[in-house]
């Protein structure tokens, strides 16, 4: 494992500044799972669409992989402005702004987080040692993302913090596929897009829907129906 | 080899000299982030040269063990402040210990002040040991994992090696070591008793945990317990410096960059006093209950950045 | 031009609907739609079984004897389960369980979300077969909450969910096999169309399939509601509109089978071992045992003849994961069977619940005296799904069990016991809602029972003499299926 020169990193200096955006990542996804305020978690998720964004950005640019911008520019596009925004307006208007959830056993969330990571690393070496890309071994920190948002969406019980681990996880898988093999065809790109969007769309309707019939956007009030 | 010696002797004086005027210089930049007058720079060593005058007063009570702890505390951090390098590389004495047991001369320092904080029996001092050893039984695992982190890079627990590997290598983005600075700066803060976990200016008993381990002592005994503490944050900032910020250490035998090191280390160290003025002027105490997860969140950083470490640099 | 036909139809119908749908005729327009789809269904499925495997627009789509033969059969249930949605949607209206906006909505998301299973089925590109699962989802959680009660609101909220993770799992394991598959055929959007992986699939990378496949598995298993990730499916069948309960359980969950089916072909193709197939066999017979034994707990029919679901779904997974001519024949039997006694259960459950005014089974009794018809078809439709002789669930399911008989005996008694417990649950709690007496008045109108009646005699054809160019047909697709 470890390696001959104290330089074991002898990689060029962007691909240096992709692994620091990558190390970020991953930091941002436990601080998903340790954020309590709903506004917090949605800035957060800002904040990891810019990060996964600007590598992306940085790898299109230096290995000339064009194609790889297009989906730089929905990345921001979608995750950074309108999804954002969207929830913003969404946590305004349902009056949600201030919501702190409490979260049990906070150690706990995050040794299983650390575990999950270990697992990721470990699930991702041979591939990535297979893979071609200049990136590759970002892939274990890919994996851990989507592990991590997992987690986090089973310990909320809100819904908003529960869809925006779900996003979370996209970012990671998409994470995973530029750090693999410079992202996925372009069609399958934008229908993954055009899914994201339209679930996003349906989600702000079933918000006010919830609202409306629960008067509360809390999980718990539904099983609580449940028991009687 | 005897200049080695007498480079040593220089050094280990200068620290312990110099130590509460890292402490003046926080305070001050503190007083004039927070809008107050500044108290003099030199205002630590007058209030260790009142102690130092004062009458000692003992509690009946008071063990030889209470005595004793001033001393064993003070010369621990002596000790350390000999072994860190600060103005040169490799001195003769650093190879008394590595970094872990550097952690262990912190520690035994630690035990010796809570076992003292207990004697008289009061009820203050014993809560402030528990709290004590509460921070203590959280921060150490963190600052091995650190420690593990940045060795993992250079290949050695030893600091001499540490240092000389940080400073003359290529310079590289390291994340891990990116993490394990941040990890290394949330233990400093909870050893040293700052702001947020803990604050030194305060006698609130509700909130206070290295004041109430000390409120038994007086006259010098008290003065060589608060040059500790000064002491204490100037060995934790000359290490946070050797780990994280290497430049400028001059290397083995050249004394000639002996003055540049000099500079350098006042500067880098006026800089971290700044930093840590800032920092706790922009935080609040935080709530005793709410400590374990500061610092469970600086073991955490700290194991990234191990994890990190194997993923991305090895 | 037929397959630009088959997927235009639904996508055009949706867009008319959307502004047309809570007028007079929108039912009608729904089912014209709907036939005309099934009537380019057919055409395709003749053409293909003249001419052979065939692939449409430099490659994108792909068509052999496999999926042609799930869109003749989505296209099928799809319109009959418009027709019965005619009388049963204007019903609710009536009832005032819907206003004209929802009811727009629920004629705009039906075609779109036939389109959507339409597109799954005939593409060849592993991406966009992921896409529209995820569209087809989509497309039906607006309608699982139609009704916006409490209960509707969490089936629906736990359907988006769950199915969410399970399908970004999915999306996981389409991003290894694109992995694998840009090392052989370079990058690009041929590296993930299903014929060029088949041509190639020997010389993929076997871990990184391996780890792919398992992705792939949960992530559409959630959507055929495989144990353990089945928990959204009861809930979604019970609060939706009846109408969605049977194409989601006859429809959706054989589209998700199958695209762990076509990912199944490579990855067998390229590990050479016998992995995928038992993953299916142990998630198959979980599903099987643990749902059968949940049957019996159930007092809500839709929920009951959801779990059936999941129990059928188990069967078919774990006939396709044994492999093998005749246990995939057989898995490829069920599903056509399967979605056809299901769906007309559930026409004639949703008739029986709208008259009794409660899903409870406690509630409804005597659909015999409130109308025959709809007692009748209530009591074959269980009894053909139950596996009673005649029907072609009893051929199903026979050949299932005979060759794990042959090759896996230690499931047999899993097996036989799942199914003498749902046999007893199910059969037990319709005979008393069929026979029983009941003071309700007799239906004032007539039921939509054509589609039931129709459904019954294809299910009964298929049991008793399955026509010779079909058994041919379902032995062509065995053998696409590595048999």
């Amino acid at each position: 494992m470890i390696s001959t020169g104290a330089s074991g990193m002898i990689s060029g200096w962007y691909l240096q500044i992709v692994n620091l955006l990558a190390a970020l990542l991953l930091l941002i996804s436990f601080a998903m799972l340790a954020q309590r305020r709903v506004v917090g978690l949605i800035s957060l998720f800002a904040w990891q669409g810019a990060a996964l964004a600007v590598s992306t950005a940085i790898v299109a640019v230096f290995t000339a992989q064009w194609h790889l911008l297009y989906s730089v520019a929905l990345t921001l596009l979608l995750k950074v402005v309108i999804i954002p925004w969207f929830f913003y307006r969404l946590v305004r208007k349902l009056g949600m702004s201030r919501d702190v959830e409490p979260l049990l056993n906070h150690s706990l969330i995050m040794l299983t987080g650390i575990v999950l990571v270990i697992f990721a690393f470990n699930l991702a070496l041979p591939i990535s040692q297979m893979a071609g890309t200049v990136m590759r071994s970002t892939l274990g920190i890919a994996m851990a993302c989507v592990l991590l948002s997992f987690l986090m969406m089973i310990t909320r019980t809100k819904a908003l913090p529960q869809v925006i681990g779900f996003m979370a996880m996209e970012n990671g898988i998409f994470f995973a596929a530029t750090s693999a093999t410079y992202g996925m065809p372009l069609v399958v790109e934008l229908g993954v897009a055009l899914d994201v969007l339209v679930g996003v769309f349906v989600l702000g309707i079933f918000f006010f829907q919830i609202r409306e019939t629960f008067e509360s956007m809390d999980l718990r009030q539904m099983e609580k129906r449940k028991e009687h | 080899m005897s200049g080695g010696v007498v480079l040593q002797g220089l050094q280990t004086v200068l620290a312990v000299l110099a130590a509460p005027l890292l402490t003046g210089w926080t305070n001050q930049c503190r007083a004039r982030l927070q809008g107050r007058r500044p108290p003099s720079l030199w205002q630590s060593y007058r209030v260790l040269h009142k102690l130092f005058h004062k009458e000692t007063v003992l509690a009946e009570e008071a063990s030889p063990l209470f005595q004793a702890t001033p001393y064993v505390v003070f010369s621990c951090m002596v000790l350390a402040a000999g072994i860190v390098p600060m103005l040169a590389n490799d001195l003769p004495f650093s190879p008394v210990a590595d970094v872990i047991a550097l952690v262990g001369v912190f520690a035994l320092a630690r035990v010796f002040l809570a076992l003292a904080a207990m004697d008289v029996g009061t009820a203050f001092g014993t809560l402030g040991a528990r709290r004590e050893m509460l921070v203590a039984f959280l921060a150490e695992p963190a600052l091995l994992m650190v420690f593990f982190t940045v060795s993992l890079i250079s290949h050695s627990t030893q600091l001499p090696l540490m240092v000389h590997v940080l400073a003359h290598q290529k310079f590289a983005i390291y994340p891990s070591l990116a993490f394990a600075g941040v990890a290394f700066w949330m233990v400093s803060v909870a050893e040293n008793a700052r702001i947020p976990v803990d604050n030194p200016t305060t006698h609130l008993e509700l909130t206070m945990i290295h004041e109430a381990m000390i409120l038994e002592y007086s006259g010098r005994y008290l003065a060589l317990i608060e040059w500790s503490v000064a002491l204490k944050l100037f060995v934790y900032a000359a290490l946070g410096i050797a780990l994280f910020v290497p430049w400028g250490i001059a290397p083995v035998g050249e004394e000639a960059a002996l003055p540049l090191a000099l500079l350098a280390l006042v500067a880098k160290m006026a800089i971290g006093g700044l930093v840590l003025a800032v920092l706790e002027t922009l935080n609040a105490k935080m709530r005793l209950f709410r400590v374990p997860e500061f610092l469970g969140t600086a073991f955490l950083l700290a194991v990234l950045g191990m994890l990190i470490h194997f993923l991305l640099e090895s | 031009m037929l397959l630009h036909g088959l997927l235009g139809v639904p996508l055009v119908g949706a867009l008319l609907l959307l502004v047309w749908g809570h007028r007079r005729l929108a039912a009608e327009m729904n089912v014209l739609f709907s036939f005309i789809t099934l009537l380019f269904a057919v055409a395709l499925a003749v053409r293909v079984m003249r001419e052979g495997p065939m692939e449409f627009d430099g490659g994108w789509f792909f068509m052999d004897a496999f999926n042609v033969f799930l869109v003749g059969l989505t296209a099928l249930v799809g319109f009959t389960t418009a027709l019965f949605s005619r009388p049963y949607m204007r019903i609710e209206c009536a009832h005032g369980r819907l206003n004209p906006a929802r009811l727009r909505l629920y004629h705009a998301s039906y075609q779109v979300f036939i389109a959507a299973m339409l597109l799954a089925l005939t593409t060849n590109n592993m991406g966009i077969l992921w896409v529209s699962m995820e569209g087809a989802t989509l497309a039906t959680v607006l309608l699982v909450s139609l009704y916006r009660t409490p209960a509707a609101l969490e089936a629906a909220w736990k359907y988006f969910i769950l199915c969410g993770v399970g399908i970004a799992q999915a999306l996981f394991g389409t991003v290894l096999l694109y992995f694998a598959a840009e090392k052989v055929l370079g990058a690009g959007g041929n590296a993930l169309l299903w014929t060029h992986l088949n041509a190639v699939k020997a010389h993929l990378e076997p871990t990184v399939l391996q780890l792919a496949f398992v992705f792939l598995l949960v992530g559409y298993g959630t959507k055929v509601g495989l144990v353990p990730l089945h928990s959204w499916l009861p809930d979604a069948h019970a609060e939706g509109p009846t109408p969605i309960s049977a194409v989601l359980s006859g429809l959706l969950l054989n589209v998700a089978l199958y695209a762990i089916l076509r990912n199944k072909v490579l990855v067998d193709g390229a590990i050479g071992t016998q992995l995928a197939g038992h993953l299916m066999m142990g998630f198959g017979l979980l599903s099987v045992v643990v749902a059968s034994f949940l049957i019996g707990q159930q007092s809500d029919v839709k929920r009951m003849f959801a779990y059936s679901s999941i129990e059928h779904m188990g069967m078919m997974t774990f006939a396709f994961g044994m492999g093998g001519a005749v246990a995939v024949f057989a898995g490829l039997l069920h599903m056509t069977v399967h979605s056809l006694t299901k769906s007309a259960i559930f026409f004639t459950v949703g008739h029986a619940t709208q008259k009794a005014g409660t899903q409870l089974m406690s509630g409804i009794r005597g659909l015999m005296g409130i109308n025959p018809g709809l007692g009748w078809g209530l009591m074959l439709g269980t009894m053909s799904i139950l596996g009673v002789p005649p029907f072609g669930v009893f051929t199903s399911e026979f050949l299932i069990v005979t060759t794990a008989m042959h090759e896996h005996s230690w499931a047999i008694p899993f097996l036989l016991v799942a199914l003498g417990v749902a046999f007893a649950a199910i059969f037990g709690q319709v005979q008393a809602m069929v026979f029983a007496e009941t003071s309700l008045p007799r239906l004032p109108y007539q039921p939509a029972m054509a589609p039931v009646f129709l459904h019954l005699i294809l299910v009964l054809v298929l049991g008793i003499a399955m026509p010779g160019w079909l058994a041919v047909w379902y032995r062509q697709a065995a053998h696409l299926l590595g048999a």
